[in-house]
């Protein structure tokens, strides 16, 4: 995965010197171990600072919302599957991007590594599907395959459904994966139990909102929660308002989520945000059969109507 | 009154060595005169919470997640309650609501952490402006620090007015000596303090002294990351505020509270009333200057409509409002947590560099 930064440099590079596009969106170095950040490159000499690894986690569909120049964008499969659902849902034209598709083999979670150990993770190489991490007495190597965010181990669509450069030779998808192991453990509790389980779950929320702004599919102009009038929920850290904030903005992603994980990964708390979107994902599959974001031809089940709609929940 | 520099009192500086299983029996014996806080460890963090008789509080840390603000400054506070029952001679009449100002200690907290209550004392704490709940708490506590003998790999405390061993804003000063710890006293608050503990052991206080300087010495050398904030006060705020450099760092920003509400001298909240009946109360919630409802008008105007116009405003006022305000430095303490949770890597130190080293 490492070696598709020289292709994404050199596609990059040819697209702003053609002027195809005003900028490209990538990634570069972070300053932090296991962290590189979002950024963007206008002119063909700033292309080096773009980087590619197992850190590139964040969606970058979520920095097309509402954009009017011509732009590239590096995209995995996931942010690939969030470019399909903003042009669905006209954030974005299709005509103004050059997606530079990078099938992806993962990105790592950097607190499920970091908690590995007691000492602070001071620097971290990658290699040969390696993660060599490094602090003060400690030199370890993990498998990277051992330490992917949760919804990369259990990743379907790893090559980028959409794209118009291709910045490596698609991979090979997981198979035989159960993504659902976890979502069938919360629907066999009994409503006593789940009510306790999710209470547990959002007991840390702080309500930093980090897990909605940073997912794409959020970009309402003012969300539901910060309305004044009438004031839908209340701003404390209540923990009735905590639960209506995360249970409606899980909703709000039914059949639109593609298990991305950004939220996650941007969660301070570390809070499993995804145990919530994923279940409406498996309803979706179950219901209706589908998977968001895998096409352009389509429109999403939530926003059609057909008569033969599973209805058997309305008694 | 200058208003400006922090009250240092001259205090005959004593220092006390308490051995391990003291360090337990001391905290047991102060539950009986304070209420106790401390980190605690739940799931894969440290935060401050309660402790419960017996229960020490969780040296084994960098940091706590969360600064020790909500000691003093909760996430959510009540602060009036009313009734809208108009059978009721008191109905809509804001009623102030208890609140337990006895005293508390807040053991473990870092050096960093104690800084930025000054910074902050700043503004709930002025000549005209007095916020009662703010000073009552801050008055009621104790603050028992930990010194840090590693420093966390994101701390840039010592170019930030801060560092691993300083003591502003500290009644004591707790030192992990390796097989004891050392205790300074740095105020009669710390005095009382260690009354109510009942340690007495005195130490040698030259060795010990020098035993604390040395090791504080070897703490400052483990901090590579440092930023320069010499020039800042000189800069002139317009040519800051249009400086190029704001859309690219703003770029990456997803305008989430995080940096803000792990941050230990942000500040600002948000007064709401919440009713359920006819009962109600009013409460206060921090607020955070990167959501675009925190500067939004009756009136449907926003100042600051656009990511980085917010993103701007929260390191202009950090690194540049603040210095010229207050002229005591910037606000920020160099603990380094935005830094570590920002979800998109935005970086403070990077920015106050570009700031101060910006040329217009």
């Amino acid at each position: 995965m490492l070696a598709y930064i020289d292709k994404i440099r050199e596609i990059s590079r040819r697209l702003l010197q053609e002027g195809t596009v005003d900028m490209v969106m990538g990634f570069r170095k972070g300053t932090v171990p296991m962290m590189n950040e979002p950024c963007f490159v206008k002119t063909p000499e700033d292309v080096d600072t773009f980087v590619w690894d197992s850190n590139c986690g964040i969606n970058l569909a979520n920095y097309l919302t509402n954009r009017q120049e011509k732009i590239g964008i590096i995209a995995k499969g996931c942010d690939s599957r969030n470019i399909v659902t903003h042009i669905i849902e006209n954030k974005i034209k299709r005509d103004q991007l050059v997606i530079i598709g990078v099938p992806c083999k993962g990105m790592i979670d950097r607190r499920k590594i970091q908690a590995l150990f007691e000492t602070e993770i001071e620097n971290v190489i990658e290699a040969d599907g390696n993660i060599t991490i490094k602090g003060r007495g400690l030199e370890k190597t993990l498998n990277k395959k051992d330490v992917l965010q949760d919804n990369c181990a259990l990743c379907i669509h790893r090559n980028p459904v959409i794209y118009d450069e291709l910045a490596g030779d698609l991979v090979e998808e997981q198979k035989d994966v159960d993504r659902y192991e976890d979502i069938r453990k919360i629907e066999s509790l009994s409503p006593e139990e789940k009510w306790r389980y999710f209470d547990d779950l959002l007991s840390s929320c702080i309500r930093c909102y980090a897990c909605r702004n940073a997912c794409p599919l959020c970009y309402c102009p003012t969300c539901f929660v910060d309305e004044s009038r009438p004031q839908w929920v209340g701003k404390s850290i209540d923990s009735i308002d905590t639960r209506t904030f995360h249970f409606l903005r899980a909703y709000h992603c039914a059949g639109r989520c593609t298990d991305c994980g950004s939220c996650e990964r941007a969660c301070p708390m570390g809070i499993k945000v995804r145990l919530f979107t994923k279940k409406l994902e498996k309803d979706c599959l179950e219901l209706f059969d589908w998977e968001a974001g895998m096409t352009l031809e389509k429109r999403p089940p939530l926003d059609t109507y057909r008569p033969d709609d599973p209805d058997d929940f309305i008694k | 009154m200058s208003g400006l520099g922090f009250k240092v009192k001259v205090y005959m500086m004593k220092i006390i060595t308490i051995n391990k299983e003291d360090w337990a029996k001391g905290l047991e014996r102060l539950c009986d005169s304070f209420r106790l806080f401390g980190p605690v460890k739940q799931d894969e963090f440290h935060n401050f919470r309660q402790l419960v008789k017996g229960e020490l509080p969780d040296l084994n840390l960098l940091n706590t997640r969360l600064s020790a603000k909500s000691m003093v400054y909760p996430q959510s506070e009540k602060m009036f309650e009313f009734t809208l029952d108009e059978n009721r001679d008191d109905h809509h009449i804001l009623k102030e609501i208890h609140k337990d100002y006895s005293p508390k200690a807040v053991i473990g907290i870092r050096p960093c952490d104690a800084r930025a209550f000054l910074l902050v004392k700043e503004n709930f704490d002025t000549p005209e402006y007095k916020d009662p709940y703010w000073i009552k708490s801050y008055e009621a506590t104790t603050w028992v620090g930990y010194a840090c003998n590693t420093p966390c790999s994101t701390c840039f405390g010592t170019t930030a007015g801060c560092g691993p061993f300083h003591e502003q804003g500290l009644d004591l000063l707790l030192v992990d000596a390796g097989d004891y710890y050392l205790l300074k006293i740095l105020t009669q608050k710390g005095e009382n303090f260690l009354t109510a503990a009942g340690w007495s052991s005195k130490a040698d206080s030259d060795a010990a002294r020098h035993e604390i300087e040395t090791l504080k010495r070897a703490a400052e050398e483990k901090i590579t990351a440092r930023i320069s904030t010499d020039k800042l006060k000189d800069k002139k705020t317009t040519e800051l505020f249009e400086a190029p450099f704001w859309e690219e760092v703003a770029f990456a920003c997803i305008n989430c509270g995080t940096c803000t509400y792990v941050c230990p001298t942000c500040w600002c909240f948000d007064i709401q009333d919440e009713t359920i009946g006819l009962s109600g109360i009013r409460m206060r919630n921090w607020d955070s200057c990167m959501y675009p409802i925190f500067t939004l008008h009756g009136s449907g105007h926003n100042p600051r409509n656009t990511k980085m116009q917010r993103v701007r405003q929260r390191f202009m006022h950090k690194l540049k409002y603040y210095v010229d305000k207050y002229g005591d430095g910037i606000q920020c303490v160099g603990c380094g947590r935005c830094i570590r949770h920002c979800p998109v890597n935005i970086d403070i130190r990077k920015v106050c560099d570009l700031m101060n080293n910006f040329e217009a």
